[in-house]
């Protein structure tokens, strides 16, 4: 059976799956993740089944890396921001480093995939559940009160 | 919900860039990057180039069409394909001073994989054909230990996996007329002219 050249996997899909990672992991560590990622799927790709979906191949591999990088950082004590006030966007932290990584980071990791295999990557809740374990029906609600959380965190602050 | 993420590029050149890179250097020390390729302009067009860690596999000309060859690539050699324009320096350095007419030979070390059988002896005998010369398709036959082969000699030259590099571009008819070219007569007529000026 015949597959593309690898090159055209990495050139269709690398975007999307830096985005995911970065959504997952923040902006220092996404990068290393994305390296993994990629090696990883550069390594099995010869044995991928034909006709498989490679987007949603790529994000599972991209999903354990993630929580190998999660799970080496849960070792490490982090300071837990307390939830703001304002949201990041009221205080001018409108970027991807300043604002919506931190507001992203305050959420619960199950939500954090949910958000980044559906939203970033287009996934199907069915496909979601199946890389993050659970129903359909859980990774859609872990992605809304995902959504529902970044929106006061991110975009409009919590009521006082 | 696009613009909760907004903040988050959606293509971001310098990164995918950076970490292009970074996983050709990566494929490379793994033993994963199979096939390695660039592209290289030259007057006689812009060259495809392709390289196994055993030595440059495939010269392709632009009428060819370089993603076909890539998928022909893909699917004969190996789909761990990459373009890796580091791996193929040295080549692509002999091959701008033959067009800058600093070199009269290639010393890249080649991976004749793609060629089989008689077509594989014929290849190996037409760098005997020196710089600035030419030999007919029986005189190569001859060379090539058949020669009765004549045709066999003429479908070797047509797909001849390396042209410019192994050089069948000097292979013409016995009655002198230049014969086809894998590239069109005209790039053979300029690899010809390229070389009968030096």
């Amino acid at each position: 059976m015949s597959r593309k050249p690898f090159e055209q996997i990495v050139a269709a899909h690398g975007p999307t799956v830096l985005r995911v990672c970065r959504a997952l992991l923040g902006p220092t560590e996404a990068e290393d993740a994305w390296s993994e990622t990629f090696l990883a799927a550069l390594a099995a790709y010869p044995r991928l089944r034909p006709n498989s979906n490679i987007e949603a191949w790529l994000v599972t591999i991209a999903h354990r890396k993630a929580v190998d990088h999660l799970r080496a950082a849960s070792r490490r004590p982090i300071p837990t921001d307390p939830l703001p006030q304002l949201a990041y966007r009221d205080r001018g932290l409108t970027g991807w480093e300043t604002g919506l990584w931190p507001a992203l980071k305050a959420l619960p990791a199950r939500q954090r995939q949910a958000i980044a295999y559906h939203h970033l990557a287009g996934l199907s809740y069915r496909e979601v559940a199946r890389i993050v374990g659970g129903t359909e029906a859980g990774a859609r609600r872990a992605a809304a009160d995902g959504i529902a959380t970044l929106r006061k965190t991110f975009l409009e602050g919590v009521p006082r | 919900m696009t613009n909760l993420f907004d903040a988050l590029p959606t293509l971001d050149a310098e990164a995918n860039r950076r970490l292009h890179q970074s996983l050709t250097d990566a494929a490379y020390a793994a033993g994963l990057l199979d096939v390695a390729y660039r592209t290289l302009d030259t007057p006689v067009g812009t060259l495809l180039l392709a390289a196994t860690p055993k030595g440059l596999l495939r010269v392709a000309y632009a009428s060819e069409g370089h993603d076909k060859v890539l998928e022909t690539l893909a699917r004969e050699v190996s789909p761990r394909l990459l373009l890796a324009p580091g791996r193929l320096d040295g080549a692509a350095r002999e091959i701008e001073e033959y067009f800058a007419k600093r070199r009269s030979a290639f010393e890249v070390p080649l991976d004749l994989r793609l060629a089989h059988g008689f077509r594989r002896t014929v290849l190996l005998h037409l760098p005997e054909i020196g710089y600035g010369e030419t030999a007919s398709y029986a005189a190569v036959a001859r060379a090539s230990g058949n020669a009765k082969a004549v045709r066999a000699v003429g479908s070797a030259c047509a797909t001849n996996p390396l042209p410019v590099v192994v050089p069948c571009h000097r292979v013409v008819r016995s009655d002198g007329s230049i014969g086809e070219y894998v590239g069109g007569v005209e790039a053979k007529r300029a690899l010809l002219a390229l070389e009968a000026a030096a």
